[in-house]
């Protein structure tokens, strides 16, 4: 796998010498590959919105490194405009920062301030509405007459119409309903196989991390105790819990099934994986 | 059953003025409900079924369009049973940046019984016990804006209680904070169920915490389509996934290992029921 987007001992402190001064990222070594689909988990606290803010140059490092296909961003103006560029950052209730009159308008700004001319524009703008299902007619309206779900996706369609290969979601999902965050989730998922884009998720639901990512990242205290296939994070549920992270209910209740002295996989964490699991203990073999 | 604290009687709401069009949509499309004093109840749906619209006619910040609104007795359409409604259901929102006035916890927790015209040695009582009521006393000279996100939504609640009311009506209380967040509001509702005996609406989309309180009001489409205990109401599998609900990963399961021919009970709605379940039909097949 090819690595795309690195952090080289990257720490971060906020307010130094003052009072405040709050050491948010402790030499943080991430890499994220190209067309990986990864989670960072943490609780409010722990760094992960100060790392993020670190992959597209939005946050300088107090030191070390942030490198995009091996170049370090801050090694030029150049490369750090392309940070900008290549890696979009959608921040948590990205629907407040809609502006424009019209929906359209709003895609639009991106693609505008990288100074592409009005044909490219267009293409861009119906194809990143089309990922995130707002059709034709919701583009002409004003942003302030959609739905909340609606203007969330309006907000991630502005990030896609800058066709980053980095695509970085805080929270994507806080405050939506079970269908509205399996529709973001199958947007975003979508625009991570047509385009093999690397997507990075940021998220406090370990159920909804495990059943997407490839891999997870766990942030706690500004350092990574663990990444790793969801499988092998959730071997570490004790200390899981003991971050105020947790396990998905269907691995707690395996735990608990093997507690009782049943013999089942312990590392599953999805319905479907503990339904298989179930049903290979009774010799029935998967449906 | 008992008297009600609240009741609905065939309430229906739109959000524009219907009087004269016909056909105009229902958000509320006339409920019958009843609430009844000391009991929890939790109110289930996705956006746009109508929970929070509900939420609101319980203490009369929203008016029925149709049917009636009682609470304690008193008709919410009657401008001069107002206060008295209000003193008597008190409510908590989404978002606590938004409930929060002052500059310091306990001032913000005494500013609802300031304005009652409360006597000031009784305010003190009120603000002590709302803070130590919710596990917030040693918080009580500190500024909201460092609190966390649970921690802030506590203090709303206690600004609440401070007025005494007999019923809270929390209109996803929860919904914006990360997991620790949320148990820590959760166990807060639930103690003030338990001990204070505190009558608790809880509008909620998290299957998790529907699945605490004594009754499950679960709507759609501006109805109620299941009424009873969270055991039995998630039980009805096919009926949730029909208003596009799905059942909590436990009841799933059991539902999934069903479709796939085994006889297994739908109420294993905790994680040690549902481990328990899992233990018998194990059993049960290998003997």
């Amino acid at each position: 796998m090819e690595p795309i987007l690195e952090t080289r001992q990257l720490s971060h402190i906020y307010s130094p010498g003052t009072p405040f001064e709050h050491n948010a990222l402790r030499a943080v070594d991430l890499t994220a590959y190209r067309g990986e689909y990864l989670g960072v988990i943490g609780r409010t606290g722990s760094g992960k919105s100060t790392l993020i803010q670190h992959l597209n140059g939005l946050l300088k490092p107090t030191s070390g490194q942030v490198l995009l296909n091996g170049t370090d961003i801050w090694s030029s103006k150049e490369a750090t405009r392309a940070a900008r560029f290549q890696v979009g950052l959608v921040f948590q209730y990205p629907e407040y920062q809609l502006f424009e009159e019209t929906v359209y308008k709003d895609i639009a700004f991106g693609p505008k301030n990288m100074g592409l001319d009005e044909g490219e524009i267009d293409r861009r703008v119906r194809e990143a509405a089309a990922f995130v299902e707002l059709d034709d007619e919701i583009l002409e309206k004003s942003p302030f007459e959609l739905s909340g779900g609606q203007k969330r996706r309006a907000a991630i369609a502005g990030v896609i119409a800058m066709e980053p290969s980095v695509l970085i979601l805080d929270e994507p999902t806080a405050g939506l309903d079970p269908a509205g965050v399996e529709r973001i989730l199958g947007n975003i998922q979508a625009y991570h196989r047509a385009r093999n884009a690397t997507v990075i998720i940021v998220s406090h639901s370990m159920e909804e991390m495990a059943r997407t990512a490839d891999r997870l990242v766990v942030m706690h205290d500004g350092a990574i105790p663990f990444q790793g296939p969801p499988r092998e994070i959730f071997t570490h549920a004790q200390e899981l819990e003991e971050m105020g992270l947790g396990v998905p209910q269907i691995t707690r209740v395996f735990q608990r099934l093997r507690a009782l002295g049943a013999e089942v996989d312990p590392s599953v964490y999805t319905v479907a994986q503990a339904r298989d699991a179930i049903l290979a203990a009774l010799g029935k073999g998967a449906v | 059953m008992e008297k009600a604290i609240i009741q609905t009687e065939d309430l229906r709401f739109s959000y524009t003025d219907t009087d004269a069009q016909e056909g105009a949509p229902l958000v509320l499309d006339g409920i019958d409900l009843k609430i009844a004093p000391g009991s929890f109840v939790a109110v289930l749906g996705h956006n746009g079924s109508g929970k929070s619209t509900l939420a609101k006619h319980l203490n009369g910040i929203l008016l029925p369009s149709g049917g009636k609104v009682y609470v304690q007795g008193m008709d919410t359409a009657d401008e001069e049973k107002l206060l008295d409604i209000r003193r008597a259901v008190g409510m908590v929102f989404q978002n606590p940046d938004n409930q929060i006035v002052a500059n310091v916890v306990e001032e913000d927790v005494a500013f609802a019984p300031e304005n009652l015209g409360v006597p000031s040695a009784e305010i003190r009582r009120r603000v002590d016990e709302a803070l130590a009521m919710v596990g917030m006393s040693e918080y009580a000279a500190h500024a909201p804006h460092l609190l966390s996100g649970g921690q802030k939504q506590r203090v709303a609640i206690a600004g609440v209680i401070a007025m005494r009311p007999n019923c809270i009506v929390m209109d996803e209380p929860t919904a914006m904070l990360d997991p620790v967040g949320r148990r820590e509001v959760i166990e807060t509702v639930k103690s003030l169920n338990q001990n204070y005996g505190m009558t608790v609406v809880l509008i909620t989309h998290h299957m998790d915490e529907a699945a605490q309180a004594g009754r499950l009001v679960v709507m759609a489409q501006g109805r109620v389509v299941l009424d009873g205990p969270p055991r039995e109401v998630f039980a009805q599998v096919e009926r949730l996934k029909a208003v596009d609900l799905a059942a909590p990963d436990t009841v799933e399961l059991c539902w999934q290992l069903r479709q796939a021919g085994l006889e297994v009970p739908l109420d294993g709605l905790s994680d040690e029921a549902c481990a328990q379940v899992l233990y018998d039909l194990l059993r049960r097949q290998r003997a």
